[in-house]
């Protein structure tokens, strides 16, 4: 390869390869490396893309995109040991153009995406680690690969390198990360007859639906389950924070399977056949553990910068705009040959006003409460349960009377005024 | 899908590479013998590639997912970890 470019992005998933995808298409000399035998074979997602922000890269993508399903409804399950509170909103817009999110395996959309950006005119690179970055007076030049000669330069590098961004962190932009920064996801991917999913989960040919598991998914500890409808395949899955498994001595697959077995969920399982296992970290940590994400010569776009917004389980979008954003920072850096850091906090600058830090910002302490009081997992969860099935039973007791004895389960007067004080502080970090 | 799947059976769907030299290092088993009686990576990991031998941590390289939960999770900070060479480790096909 030649030694120098004008732009080096280390990490070919969805925000280093929409990085790449846009510098390319502006005529930016850029090179894309990726560790893995091909784009997507390291990477692991519940399965959310965001029709929107991919859009704003490749318009009408989903016309040529490998992807799974557009979802028509999402179900939220709050889950007791064997019974749920399940909340739902299905809609047929989501259906059509300009469709709201698809489900996709990585694997094969990743690669596809590469591909877009090699058509563009970016050189993919695969089989290539970045060992670390060349730094020359304070600014990054390039980066030092493990193939013989492995040192490549250019003006600037854009560290799409992942939650495992050892790049970033050998820069110094962030300490390393804490067990409660981290959600360890694992998941399985079922095979099931397509007939059989649709039917199941109430869908016409091709729709999809995405159940979110909340309570005892993950036995109270924070965290969450997922069950999501491909073409024929399902992808289950449940991640909790690192600390969590840490604190209750869980081992993550032996939570999976509780999940799979769950009363709840398994009659949805039924025939499946497991023909992939998966594991993989979540940024976690929000708004207060952005890293330092620009330098001289250097920006770090996507899970590297913990752009996830856990609440919403939205990630793939952010990386892709944050890379969309890296990509425009650099070609205007370009026009003025200048890569200093006080240049490219340009990026900086739109992330902030973009809905990425905006919506990171909006929940910034929503984790950490919910990891702090474990309570509204552990105890409020079963007591919705208690509640919906006082109620919804007939069995002679008056309805006042059913009132009554859900209030009695509320518990004494203190555990009444602390519930009502958690209620309001989970609006408090939540709205 | 009526009976609960082990790990190894989970890890037997997965496609490795392996290298032929391990890009995980337990930089001191007497940490691990004299300060850690949880062996908590052996908990935590979701590919199961920690197994205490008594006196010594096993570390199953190959099959790792690279997820990097165990450096972040070794309460002593005493596992080097890196990323495997250039094609090598785990290959998803799918997810």
């Amino acid at each position: 390869m030649p030694e120098k470019f004008d732009c080096i992005v280390v990490g070919a998933g969805p925000a280093g390869t929409a990085c790449a995808y846009e510098l390319a298409k502006a005529g930016v000399n850029v090179l894309l490396l990726e560790r893995g035998e091909y784009p997507g074979s390291k990477n692991v997602m519940g399965g959310v893309l965001y029709r929107k922000m991919m859009e704003d890269i490749i318009p009408e993508f989903y016309k040529e995109a490998p992807l799974e399903r557009p979802i028509v409804e999402q179900r939220f399950m709050l889950m007791d040991k064997e019974s749920a509170v399940t909340f739902s909103y299905k809609g047929l817009e989501w259906g059509r153009e300009p469709y709201n999110n698809f489900t996709v395996l990585r694997a094969k959309f990743d690669q596809w995406f590469a591909e877009k950006a090699v058509e563009q005119g970016a050189l993919l690179v695969c089989e290539t680690v970045a060992l670390e970055c060349i730094v020359e007076n304070g600014r990054v030049v390039g980066v030092r690969t493990d193939r013989p000669d492995g040192e490549v330069y250019a003006d600037v590098v854009v560290l799409a390198d992942g939650v495992n961004s050892l790049l970033a962190k050998q820069l110094g932009f962030h300490r390393e990360w804490r067990p409660d920064e981290v959600a360890l996801a694992t998941m399985e991917i079922l095979k099931l007859d397509k007939k059989v999913i649709e039917e199941r989960f109430n869908l016409e040919p091709g729709q999809g639906c995405t159940i979110e598991l909340l309570g005892d998914a993950t036995k109270g500890i924070l965290g969450t389950g997922f069950l999501y409808t491909n073409k024929d395949t399902l992808s289950i899955g449940v991640g909790t924070l690192l600390s969590g498994l840490i604190k209750h001595k869980i081992k993550p697959y032996e939570l999976l399977e509780y999940v799979k077995n769950h009363p709840m969920i398994r009659p949805y399982l039924q025939g499946s056949e497991p023909v992939e296992y998966l594991a993989h970290l979540i940024p976690e940590g929000g708004y207060h553990s952005m890293p330092k994400v620009v330098g001289d010569g250097v920006l770090v776009v996507g899970d590297a910068a913990q752009l996830v917004n856990a609440i919403h389980r939205e990630g793939s979008n952010m990386a892709m705009t944050s890379g969309r954003l890296a990509a425009e920072t650099i070609i205007m850096a370009k026009t003025y040959n200048d890569f200093s850091e006080s240049m490219l906090d340009h990026y900086r600058l739109k992330l902030m006003e973009s809905f990425i830090v905006q919506d990171l910002k909006k929940y910034k302490d929503a984790t950490h409460h919910f990891d702090a009081f474990p309570q509204y997992f552990e105890r409020y969860i079963p007591l919705l349960n208690r509640a919906a099935s006082h109620m919804f039973t007939v069995d002679g007791a008056s309805k006042w009377e059913k009132q009554r004895k859900i209030w009695r389960d509320l518990g004494s007067m203190k555990e009444k005024l602390k519930l009502a004080r958690d209620v309001f502080k989970a609006w408090e970090v939540m709205k | 899908m009526s009976h609960s799947s082990t790990i190894e059976e989970k890890q037997y769907l997965v496609r490795f590479n392996a290298d032929t030299k391990s890009h995980l290092h337990v930089l001191d088993h007497d940490i691990c013998l004299t300060k850690c009686p949880d062996k908590i990576c052996t908990i935590f990991c979701p590919a199961a590639v920690y197994k205490w031998e008594g006196t010594r941590m096993h570390v199953g390289y190959e099959g790792c997912h690279e997820c990097g939960s165990c450096r972040i999770g070794c309460p002593y900070e005493n596992i080097r970890w890196e990323y495997p060479r250039g094609g090598h480790g785990i290959v998803f096909r799918l997810g």
